[in-house]
């Protein structure tokens, strides 16, 4: 990952937090645009833990993954403490592979 | 690092009151210890795939947003081009934008109305200068965390000082985890062992599980995973996941509209109602 690549993803990261606060007494976001925001943001982060969950490089990843995530996922919609839920993730994985499952 | 206030914030929000004086020290802490976390294993998973120390320990201080690094740095590791990596995490990042508007009045220092405008006018270019400068400063910790630490405040000088006490201990807390993590993942070589691997997704689905409690955002996020997946083995890493926004078209635009032109007039039904700002940033709840 090139130095420029993330000079630029903090450039814009940056714009977009100083233009709320600027912003703020001249325009009103439309509703609906807060909403598609909203989504399209928990639409990537689905997407990417579907992918980097299950899939490893154009390959499936093998079962211990995914059953690391999948035990992570169920923990975190119980609402359980969120380091809870990262160190199921690892150590579900972790016990699977020290079994032997891929 | 979105949603790592829902779970611990669950524990924070016990207390009927909001959190002021050692009480907000406390639950900031407890947010930083679970963020620490989350960064300990982005550093570690980052050197350990492959990338240097210095790409972690650069965006973590310059991007400042777990979530969109986790994005952009997944999106390297599996073969990603930068372009996708910075696509991702910028989309992920918009929602800061609200956010903003929502902080705007305790970002910079404090309103001096009327001194403001008599600074203005003369001796006191040397304080607007530094006024700009701790707004430049605070639009930098505006983060998930410490937004949700202001809403919570309804007095102003004690939503500054949630602001601000979240905002700052945060960037100092993340930044130390990702370097110690960096650390970790250099000395340890097979972190897949450790199952360091499933750690990433299960932060993503942690992170995106507040934004999921409608079923049409249940509808779009589904329909973009499977898209995700789908393209994985033909497209070119990184792409397939900025594919997934297809998915939004198919939960977003036909319920929207059934229910602005029929729907009845019920705040609950109302999709324009459901604001980033309408989202409880405690609980997660909207």
């Amino acid at each position: 990952m090139p130095l420029l690549a993330i000079v630029i993803l903090a450039a814009i990261t940056y714009a977009l937090r100083l233009a709320g606060t600027l912003f703020r007494d001249r325009i009103a976001l439309p509703p609906a645009a807060a909403v598609l925001f909203a989504d399209a943001a928990a639409v990537l982060l689905i997407a990417l833990a579907a992918t980097s969950g299950l899939m490893n490089g154009h390959d499936f990843a093998g079962w211990a993954r995914p059953a690391g995530v999948l035990v992570a996922g169920l923990l975190a919609a119980r609402r359980v403490p969120f380091p809870v839920v990262v160190l199921a993730a690892a150590c579900v994985t972790a016990l699977l592979r020290l079994a032997g499952v891929a | 690092m979105r949603g790592l206030w829902r779970t611990t914030g669950s524990a924070l929000s016990r207390g009927p009151t909001p959190s002021r004086g050692p009480t907000l020290v406390r639950d900031v802490a407890l947010v930083c210890l679970a963020d620490g976390l989350v960064g300990l294993s982005f550093g570690a998973t980052a050197v350990a795939g492959g990338l240097p120390w210095w790409v972690p320990v650069a965006m973590s201080v310059l991007v400042f947003a777990g979530g969109s690094q986790i994005a952009a740095v997944g999106v390297v590791l599996a073969g990603g081009s930068p372009f996708a990596a910075v696509a991702a995490g910028a989309v992920l990042n918009t929602r800061l934008f609200p956010y903003g508007l929502a902080v705007a009045d305790v970002v910079g220092p404090a309103e001096q109305s009327d001194r403001a405008r008599i600074d203005a006018s003369g001796a006191g270019a040397g304080r607007t200068v530094r006024r700009w400068l701790i707004r430049l400063l605070g639009a930098q910790v505006i983060t998930d965390e410490s937004v949700a630490f202001a809403l919570r405040q309804t007095d102003p000088a004690r939503r500054r000082a949630a602001f601000w006490t979240c905002g700052l201990s945060l960037f100092a807390a993340w930044n130390v985890a990702v370097a110690l993590g960096v650390l970790a993942g250099s000395v340890v070589r097979n972190t897949n062992a450790f199952g360091l691997d499933a750690t990433f997704p299960a932060v993503l689905i942690a992170l995106a599980l507040p934004a999921l409690a409608e079923l049409r955002t249940r509808v779009s996020a589904g329909t973009g995973a499977v898209i995700a997946v789908a393209l994985t083995p033909v497209l070119p890493a990184g792409l397939p996941v900025l594919a997934a926004l297809a998915g939004l078209a198919t939960g977003w635009r036909p319920r929207r509209r059934t229910t602005e032109r029929t729907g009845p007039p019920r705040a609950d039904r109302r999709t324009g109602n459901r604001t980033a700002s309408s989202i409880d940033p405690v609980t997660g709840e909207r």
